[in-house]
């Protein structure tokens, strides 16, 4: 009996420090990664979030129009505007005059009801003279002010936490009373934008199939020393510059460039008539083309150099033509290939900014050219974040379904 | 694969076929970086062959861009003292790259440091959250770079950390991390780690392997990480836009605004400098391959 008690005590104790020293070595390991881990978090991951959560936060309109908020909170957007409202409003535009950020607030209800700046800055203009009841004297100024809409374009700027942005990006507008709407035929810009971006993406990535496997086929079934100088022609591109490689296309595409001038000489386009490659989508789909090629070649080569020639052979020699034997036994065997490269091209090609930028001109730019834009020009930073949210899920939703299929760890350079 | 004596009409033509339009697709990938070498000895300010450099006259060919490149933004072309210290502080292209290599240089020690840490760690059996933790490691690669930009300006301006050189280089070594350990862990995968037990075992301390036998062995990919971790910051030019002023402008940065605003052949100078960068960098990795594969007794292919 004591002596088995002694054993189960041995066992337990046995136990406790083989998990104790177990968790010692797992704890050394993931300090070796926390270093890493905690930089990435402060420097990309945190900060990608925290641009994101524009997309959904505003509170431009809150913070600078704190009374008419207040007011605005109680109303149902449908009745007629109360006194409280009008004097809330009054009151927020004289403080709003004085601090200057009149401005701002009148770009935030622009947004929701274009038209609307001027009512905010020259109504603001005036606003300290005004005398109770506000009702009549803010409308007096102008007329606009007995029109609902703008209260509940008001109103809705006033949330702070809104989906109006997400909205927005996917081309609909947020009602005063929360619904949703799908935006005028006309102002559906990034729909549109953003099929272009998905059509633009999957035709790269069917060129740089089409181009990349016949090389990764030839590649894979040189001798070695061949095949290695080869590789050079595809590893140098991927060395290149991207900007290089963009200026390259330049000279090659523009109207006095290589190509036309080689076309006019073989006669196949008279001088007067060349063709307009650059500057459209043309010249985005060629140039991209070329900048994502390796990204195909590259992981193509490494499923074929893997695949035993004598597969091929047996198939032969059971009596199945070149025909048969490549497509029933050697292009299955290719398809972790295809999906690894075809992936990653469009996963880069999606988010794709600097060549579409310099040699797309209106047609050929793609979604990331339109935040750029709302960022820099229009500075909508909220707008930016939210079609940067619809990417980055596109993105998120490719680069899970890349690690289900392919691996992350089997992802290869050069 | 050669063709064999018994193959028919058919697939000869096949074959010849074939290799023919894989000298094409080989034309396409190298024909638009070898066209800019010589047009970039143009000498008259188009991007495009004259009728003279296509007849070989001497004289359509000239270095004047090249000569651009270091006068460009000089405070005093003409003056006969003191011209190559004007050439260092003012010329325009020669700021960028000094820029370029200083970001470059310090965001690729960085990222080769703290990602070599972290691929040891994520190669030991024993660690936790593999699959996760690399998925996360390898982001920077995938995430759009225009939304890394964004990120990074909004976070950093909180710090007062844009428009510095320290924002860029905090962001361009995110940027290299994912190259970092993808090369490094692919050495780790072939490493004998009964090597590290006889380290401990002969009573080495745990730092005193790592660069003694862990170090030495997988050096080559840490090299080749760090060359990738390099040339993406200085290829890099979204984040660049965001973060950076005219202070931190670099070659990139300005051969953007050069295509965009006043394209000249200068920037085809710089292009064929860039190339031949790129060559150097490229027969770099390729030695470094075959010393690995030596050193780790595979027969150099």
């Amino acid at each position: 009996m004591a002596d088995t008690a002694n054993v189960e005590i041995d066992d337990k104790l046995l136990k406790k420090r083989l998990d104790k020293a177990l968790f010692k070595n797992r704890s050394r390991a993931f300090l070796l990664v926390l270093p890493l881990l905690l930089f990435l978090l402060v420097a990309f991951i945190g900060p990608i979030l925290y641009f994101l959560s524009h997309g959904f936060i505003d509170k431009t309109f809150a913070a600078l129009m704190p009374q008419t908020t207040e007011a605005l909170s109680e109303w149902d957007a449908v009745s007629d505007p109360t006194e409280e409202m009008f004097a809330a409003v009054v009151a927020d535009m004289v403080v709003a005059r004085k601090n200057k950020t009149i401005g701002r607030v009148a770009t935030r209800v622009n947004r929701d009801k274009p038209g609307t700046r001027s009512l905010f800055t020259s109504s603001a203009r005036k606003a300290a003279k005004l005398e109770a009841p506000f009702s009549e004297s803010l409308p007096a100024v102008k007329k606009d002010w007995n029109d609902i809409e703008v209260w509940q374009a008001m109103k809705t700027a006033s949330r702070q936490y809104t989906l109006g942005y997400y909205a927005a990006a996917l081309d609909m507008k947020v009602n005063a009373d929360g619904s949703f709407e799908r935006q005028d035929e006309k102002r559906r810009i990034h729909m549109t934008l953003l099929l272009r971006t998905m059509q633009i993406s999957f035709l790269v990535t069917v060129f740089c199939l089409a181009l990349g496997y016949p090389v990764a086929y030839l590649l894979a079934t040189l001798p070695a020393r061949t095949s290695n100088l080869l590789l050079i022609l595809v590893l140098l591109p991927f060395w290149t510059s991207i900007l290089v490689r963009t200026t390259a296309w330049i000279a090659m595409l523009q109207a006095q460039g290589v190509v036309n001038d080689l076309l006019v000489f073989f006669g196949m386009t008279p001088d007067d008539a060349r063709f307009s490659l650059i500057y459209n989508k043309t010249g985005t789909l060629i140039a991209m083309t070329h900048i994502l090629l390796p990204f195909m070649v590259l992981p193509l080569y490494s499923v074929m150099k893997g695949i035993p020639p004598s597969y091929v052979r047996a198939a032969k020699s059971l009596g199945a033509n070149n025909w048969t034997a490549f497509w029933r036994v050697y292009a299955p065997q290719t398809i972790p290939g295809i999906g690894a490269g075809a992936l990653l091209v469009f996963i880069v090609a999606i988010g794709y900014y600097i060549t579409p930028a310099l040699v797309g001109g209106q047609d050929g730019t793609m979604i990331s050219n339109i935040i750029d834009d709302h960022m820099r020009k229009s500075l909508n930073w909220n707008l930016a974040a939210a079609l940067g949210g619809v990417l980055m899920v596109i993105v998120m939703v490719l680069y899970y379904v890349y690690d289900r299929i392919v691996g992350i760890d089997n992802m290869k350079l050069g | 694969m050669a063709l064999p004596a018994y193959a028919g009409w058919g697939e000869r033509l096949w074959y010849y076929t074939f290799r023919f339009i894989c000298f094409l697709i080989f034309l396409f990938l190298i024909a638009p970086i070898l066209i800019v070498l010589p047009l970039s000895f143009n000498a008259e300010p188009y991007f495009s062959f004259t009728p003279g450099m296509l007849s070989g006259d001497p004289e359509a060919y000239s270095l004047r861009w090249y000569k651009d490149i270091l006068i460009n933004g000089m405070a005093n072309p003409e003056a006969q003292t003191g011209w190559w210290t004007d050439v260092w502080n003012n010329a325009q292209w020669v700021r960028s790259m000094r820029n370029s290599f200083f970001i470059g240089v310090i965001a690729t020690i960085i990222a080769t440091t703290l990602g070599t840490i972290a691929a040891v760690g994520l190669s030991r059996a024993e660690m936790p959250y593999k699959k996760t933790i690399m998925a996360f490691l390898i982001s920077p690669m995938i995430v759009p770079l225009v939304i890394t930009a964004a990120g990074t300006f909004r976070a950093f301006s909180e710090f007062g950390l844009a428009y510095t050189h320290i924002g860029v280089i905090l962001a361009h070594a995110v940027l290299g991390i994912p190259f970092v350990i993808i090369t490094v862990t692919a050495t780790l995968v072939g490493f004998d780690n009964s090597l590290v037990q006889a380290s401990y075992s002969l009573g080495a301390t745990p730092v005193r392997t790592f660069f003694k036998v862990q170090m030495p062995l997988i050096l080559p990919g840490v090299i080749s990480g760090a060359l990738f971790a390099f040339v993406v910051s200085f290829d890099e030019v979204v984040v660049v836009l965001a973060l950076g002023s005219v202070e931190q402008r670099t070659i990139p940065r300005q051969m953007f605004s050069g295509i965009r605003e006043q394209i000249s052949p200068t920037i085809l100078a710089v292009a064929t400098i860039l190339v031949i960068i790129s060559i150097a960098l490229l027969a770099t990795l390729e030695l470094i391959r075959r010393r690995g594969e030596r050193l780790r007794g595979l027969s150099p292919s």
